[in-house]
């Protein structure tokens, strides 16, 4: 069977059981829609939660980033598994026992305030459209490359299929359907990559396999050969990397705290019974992503040696463009590899380096999607990763719809405008958020904005300097009051934006030498979130501590017992 | 409240920040200090086909994440138990 028949049949079973699901799973009540009735298990819990998290950026991207970052990658790999440590000790279980349905509501109440809670909605919708968009588009690549159909209609089907199963079963609709969509992912990510692990060096295990020798019998150890390799073609030797270290350490710990500060994630942890279930689900959450956390770097670096083996020939001579394998013509009709006018015509090999004897390209968002094909797998791993790619984003953008319609029903509506609506109406108005939600988000997929994929990233930075001191200082601080958390939330917000816009669009081409000692846009979260401690608590010195009620009220967050179920009232 | 007395919920609250500070202390010796300032001294050590750092920055850490949360998960429980306050 070709592929393209092999992927319809493969992505349109995995469909059918995602409808099943939410069919199995319809929410009732507005409790089952926006915490699942608070009955998940936890393991359940942390496998939905890795879907949720792992999004088409991961699943897509992230091998591929490392694959051409080399040593710089590990960015990702700690920043955004790290994260969970902060989570499981730091803010899942006192979330929990506070035992509320969305962040603005924790941040609302905590701190007393209607401004606050205000500024929470805005940056939880800010920070969800902006991921969305990216998703949506990680849907269309993959219908358009394995099925043949255009961006736009892949990402009306991607987002028909969202808005279909989180309209019934809300959150609990959304986190069965992750479940599947967890084993999906994964076994499509670590099947590829066991496969080339073991053409490669011999071993099963990817994770330690590219640590292992080489399977031709040299002797020499794959990273060993890497270095050499990226030495010789320009490159800066793999395993080192070539960011300054202040800047690798901005980037990561913006990443793990940004992890922690996003709204969809923490609202997974509302979702189970009791708070050593919340403690329990972060772990399991972390155990599920590591699955593909290590295995990825894995990936990365086997594929380089094999896109560097397969363009420029075992000899790193390059290879005449009439001898390249079928898998480069496929990803150069995509756009993805580009290769000079000469080297199409036969004048001279084709050759992938770093200096001035390059005359094509790779880009790196292919290292995941074509493994299997560089590494001549069956037709069916090939259709499995289309499907697991599907997977990644349709799981994300379901986690992070339900947000946005619960911080307009929810946080908006019910607790702002008409505090006196019931129940079923307020299930309503949920739904009919969603559906603009999805529109909007169906609107960016298609027309992206130029800089959908640089947004993306600031979601960690505006997290990071915004929520994360905000909910950390709302449990561990009690005296902190609403002045003191506003402005620090404000400080935080407009300084990394305002750095982020100067220096990606105003003034993109900056390097190191103009930035901030030597910190990139991506890591400036960590200097954002750094001001907003430290603003709130000069504001706090002069202003009247938080009023006794609150501080018994964050006395009770901090002792488990009597949890209850999660309320909106 | 449900301890016993407020010298009780002092202490489990002390207990429970002890062991916090210590976990993160790990977080951040693995990623921070090994993965990422003190890299290059350990890349001089060879560990299997790895550079040590550099498995610490792409391996190691993320083990050792996991290993913590769930000493962090029995600790607690423990804790719980002992001062009455775990959740039947």
């Amino acid at each position: 069977m070709d592929i393209q028949t092999l992927t319809f049949i493969v992505v349109g079973l995995t469909f059918a059981l995602y409808i099943g699901i939410a069919i199995w799973a319809r929410a009732g009540s507005t409790n089952d829609f926006y915490v699942a009735g608070g009955g998940v298990p936890p393991v359940a819990n942390g496998m939905a939660t890795a879907a949720d998290w792992m999004s088409a950026a991961s699943f897509i991207s992230m091998a591929g980033l490392i694959s051409f970052m080399g040593y710089d990658g590990s960015v990702y790999l700690m920043g955004w598994t790290g994260g969970y440590v902060l989570l499981a000790l730091c803010l899942a279980p006192y979330l929990r026992k506070f035992g509320k349905f969305t962040v603005p509501d924790f941040i609302g109440d905590r701190y007393y305030s209607q401004t606050a809670r205000t500024v929470a909605v805005f940056c939880a919708i800010v920070v969800s459209f902006t991921y969305i968009a990216g998703q949506m588009r990680g849907v269309g690549v993959v219908f358009s490359r394995f099925l043949e159909v255009d961006i736009t209609a892949g990402v009306l089907i991607g987002m028909a299929m969202v808005y279909f199963y989180t309209l019934l079963g809300g959150m609990k609709g959304i986190t069965y359907t992750q479940v599947a969509q967890y084993c999906i992912l994964a076994f499509a990510y670590t099947v590829p990559a066991v496969f080339i692990t073991f053409q490669m060096t011999g071993h099963i295990l990817p994770q330690t396999g590219f640590g292992a020798t080489l399977a031709d019998g040299s002797g020499t150890y794959l990273l060993e050969r890497l270095d050499g390799l990226s030495r010789e073609l320009g490159f800066a030797a793999y395993t080192e990397g070539s960011r300054a270290t202040l800047d690798v350490f901005a980037i990561t710990l913006a990443l793990m705290v940004g992890t922690a500060g996003l709204p969809h994630v923490i609202i997974r942890f509302f979702t189970v019974p009791k708070v050593s279930d919340a403690r329990r689900s972060g772990g399991w959450a972390l155990v599920f992503i590591a699955v593909v956390y290590t295995t990825a770097p894995a990936i990365a670096s086997i594929t380089k040696v094999n896109v560097l083996d397969t363009i420029n020939g075992p000899d790193q001579q390059g290879v005449m463009y009439e001898n390249a394998p079928s898998w480069i013509n496929n990803w150069e009709q995509t756009g993805l590899i580009q290769i000079s006018e000469e080297a199409r015509a036969g004048e001279e090999p084709m050759f992938f380096s770093n200096d001035d004897r390059a005359n094509t390209n790779v880009d790196a968002d292919i290292i995941v999607l074509a493994s299997p094909e560089i590494a001549n797998l069956p037709n069916w791993v090939v259709a499995l990763v289309a499907a697991g790619g599907v997977a990644a984003a349709l799981s994300t953008s379901a986690g992070l719809l339900l947000v946005i319609s619960s911080s307009v029903s929810h946080d908006l509506l019910k607790r702002t405008f008409k505090p006196d609506i019931t129940d079923k109406q307020e299930l309503l108005a949920a739904r009919i958020a969603a559906g603009f939600a999805v529109l909007i988000g169906a609107y960016f997929g298609i027309n992206p904005p130029g800089f959908v994929a640089q947004v993306v990233a600031f979601a960690f930075g505006l997290a990071a300097a915004s929520f994360f001191p905000a909910i950390i200082m709302g449990i561990f601080h009690k005296r902190m009051n609403s002045t003191g958390a506003i402005a620090g939330m404000v400080t935080g917000i407009v300084f990394t934006l305002a750095y982020i816009i100067y220096f990606k669009f105003m003034n993109p081409t900056a390097g190191p030498d103009e930035w901030f000692m030597q910190i990139s846009p991506e890591g400036i979260g960590t200097v954002g979130m750094l001001l907003n401690f430290i603003v709130a608590n000069i504001v706090l010195k002069f202003t009247k501590e938080s009023p006794a009620e609150i501080q018994e009220l964050v006395e009770s967050i901090r002792y488990p017992k009597g949890s209850g179920a999660a309320t909106g009232h | 409240m449900a301890f016993e007395s407020a010298d009780h919920a002092k202490a489990y609250w002390k207990e429970n920040l002890s062991l916090m500070l210590k976990l993160l202390f790990v977080w951040a010796l693995v990623s921070f200090g090994f993965g990422i300032f003190l890299v290059d001294v350990l890349n001089h050590v060879q560990f299997f086909g790895f550079k040590l750092g550099f498995w610490f920055a792409q391996q190691g850490a993320i083990y050792t994440f996991i290993v913590l949360i769930f000493i962090y998960i029995r600790q607690m429980n423990k804790l719980d138990k002992k001062y009455q306050v775990d959740e039947e």
